[in-house]
């Protein structure tokens, strides 16, 4: 998407003419990428299985015909047994299946919950970004509250988040309050130091440009630094989004929550023995809920950004 | 060159819009301090575009900065339009251009030519209008929507110089606005801004490095020296207007690109390598 014309005097012409079909291009080579590298895993995943895993027969008709297949792996690996690591097959079952007698597919169910997370990770996201933003603005523009508060920013993060998470639920209330403050416990940090490095990225000539207009500290952070820091923030926001997620699962936890994919985990858990599938397929859950939010925060990126930004090649 | 000190008025009656009396400029102190300029004394009138040259570090920049209350004289005083160098700031008596443009990324050009009238409020209509004939002086209407990586290096200093003229600053400072182009460039960016100049009646202050440059632009070429900086001579430009590719060509033209050389030569300093390395420190320490 880069135009740069050379001629003094040129005609602004259609530069971007060929962008469209090479975008599309580019997404279409995107998408074969990661389908390539999903069925890699799988080929791994069963491979080990095949080789070291439990053994399994197909005792079936499968169009009219009869299959009649056992296969007896070589070797025995602890970490491939069906206990451990459950056939690709078996967790995507899990899924269609229904998590109790009578009632709706597991798919469905961990669909609703983690809905349910992805909201209490996405008020905690607003939470923590706001307040991450605020600190930044406030740290650069003193640096009495950078040098007092910043260790204690950093010392925040080295608490475990499992001790933090009790308090927090005690001192608020057991429900998605106090989770939506764990959660952005967790995000806060990310986007703190990526809006101080951002706001103080400015091109010390454009400070001196607004000097000479006699601009306002506000006219700096609104017409300059806030602008500069867009692209720093939207890297600290993917990893924001991503750990708002966790911040969310493991409030869910403490807090007792039952209706999000935090008690879906523990759950699971208890039930690992005999259906290790579905914990697996709670943790593919979980795993899209977080891609999903990194997704949508690219989006939001691409929307905020576009054409008003230098172009930068590359997915994140 | 005597001075009617701070009264914004020439002996002769015209008025007087950069006044400075021996402004000394020291960067660190003690046994390490570099002494970026020494009792500098200069008066620019109405209407004249004035160059600044000489060496690397002799302070040119320093002096430009100076005037734009851009950082603190160690000694002396700065006046513009008859008041202090701080409080012409404030009251937004000049524009500003450096050796980049230094557009915002984030903002069409047109509205990288609104940014300093955003600042200083003027309401939106008359941001456009004033924008868009801006455009139209520095050629540059095709480009109004696009994104400032878009443009050239040239274009984008002529959209800086638009940015600086769209206040309507009785005094424009550049600093080596197009030390970054190209030669061919750079002649056709001379005679624009020989251009706006006659048509605008801009004060002009002009930091270059360039002899041909400031010989072409000028009415007066302040020639300086390095360490300490000071201000070596000061050679009129006597070249009759409107000048044009022709200027470049006339005897006269060569004689004062002579006469500025040979003043630069005379007060060049023995050891010149050193000149190049106080520079950067000066640079470094003044963006400091």
């Amino acid at each position: 998407m880069k135009t740069t014309s050379q001629s003094l005097r040129g005609t602004p012409g259609a530069p971007t003419a060929t962008a469209g079909v090479r975008h599309g291009r580019s997404r279409g080579r995107r998408i074969v990428g990661l389908a390539i590298v999903l069925v890699g895993l799988a080929v791994v995943w069963e491979g080990a299985k095949w080789l070291a895993g439990d053994p399994w027969r197909i005792h079936a008709t499968i169009a009219g015909i009869q299959v009649d297949y056992e296969h007896l792996p070589p070797l025995k690996w602890r970490i491939a047994d069906d206990l451990s690591l459950p056939h690709v097959w078996d967790v995507i079952r899990a899924f269609v299946d229904p998590a109790q007698r009578g009632g709706p597919p597991l798919g469905v169910l961990l669909l609703g919950q983690a809905g349910f997370t992805f909201l209490e990770a996405l008020a905690g996201f607003v939470l923590g970004g706001l307040l991450g933003l605020g600190l930044g603005v406030l740290f650069v523009h003193s640096r009495l509250a950078e040098r007092a508060f910043v260790p204690y920013v950093v010392a925040s993060q080295t608490v475990p988040i499992l001790a933090i998470a009790p308090i927090v639920v005690v001192a608020i209330k057991a429900d998605w309050v106090s989770v939506m403050a764990v959660s952005a416990y967790l995000t806060f940090f990310p986007v703190t130091i990526a809006s101080l490095r951002g706001l103080r990225a400015v091109d010390p000539r454009a400070v001196e440009l607004f000097r000479s207009y006699a601009a306002t500290r506000r006219d700096v952070l609104w017409r300059l630094r806030l602008p500069t820091s867009v692209p720093y923030l939207f890297a600290a926001f993917r990893v924001a989004a991503a750990a708002s997620i966790i911040g969310a699962i493991i409030g869910e936890q403490t807090a007792g929550v039952a209706a999000g994919l935090g008690s879906a985990i523990i759950n699971y858990n208890q039930y690992y023995i005999s259906a290790p599938e579905r914990l697996w397929a709670t943790i593919v859950m979980c795993t899209f809920v977080g891609l999903f939010f990194v997704g949508a925060v690219t989006v939001g990126e691409k929307v905020v950004t576009r054409s008003r930004y230098r172009p930068v090649e590359g997915l994140l | 060159m005597t001075i009617d000190t701070g009264s914004g008025v020439a002996p002769d009656g015209a008025r007087l819009v950069v006044e400075a009396v021996g402004v000394g400029k020291t960067f660190g102190s003690g046994p390490t301090g570099v002494t970026a300029l020494k009792s500098i004394d200069l008066a620019i009138r109405q209407g004249e575009f004035v160059s600044l040259i000489g060496p690397s570090g002799c302070g040119k920049s320093t002096l430009l900065r100076l005037i734009g209350d851009l950082t603190d004289p160690t000694s002396g005083t700065v006046r513009i339009n008859g008041k202090p160098a701080a409080q012409a700031r404030q009251d937004r008596d000049y524009g500003m251009v450096f050796q980049a443009p230094v557009l915002m990324d984030w903002r069409t050009i047109v509205k990288n030519i609104e940014l300093p009238l955003e600042i200083m409020g003027f309401p939106a209509d008359e941001r456009r209008r004033r924008a868009e004939d801006l455009l139209r002086l520095v050629e540059l209407e095709a480009f109004a929507e696009r994104h400032p990586w878009e443009l050239s290096g040239g274009m984008q200093q002529r959209v800086a110089i638009a940015r600086a003229l769209s206040f309507d600053p009785k005094l424009l400072l550049m600093d080596e606005p197009f030390g970054a182009l190209d030669e061919m460039t750079r002649e056709r960016m001379n005679a624009e801004l020989m251009n706006i100049w006659r048509r605008t009646g801009t004060t002009i202050v002009f930091v270059t490095h360039s002899i041909p440059e400031a010989v072409f632009l000028s009415t007066r070429v302040v020639v300086m020296s390095a360490r300490p900086g000071r201000i070596s001579q000061v050679v009129d430009i006597d070249l009759p207007g409107p000048r044009s590719v022709e200027t470049r060509e006339s005897d006269r033209y060569f004689e004062l690109v002579t006469k500025v050389r040979e003043v630069l030569r005379r007060h060049e300093a023995p050891d010149d390598q050193g000149a190049t390395v106080d520079a950067d420190r000066i640079r470094a320490e003044g963006l400091a």
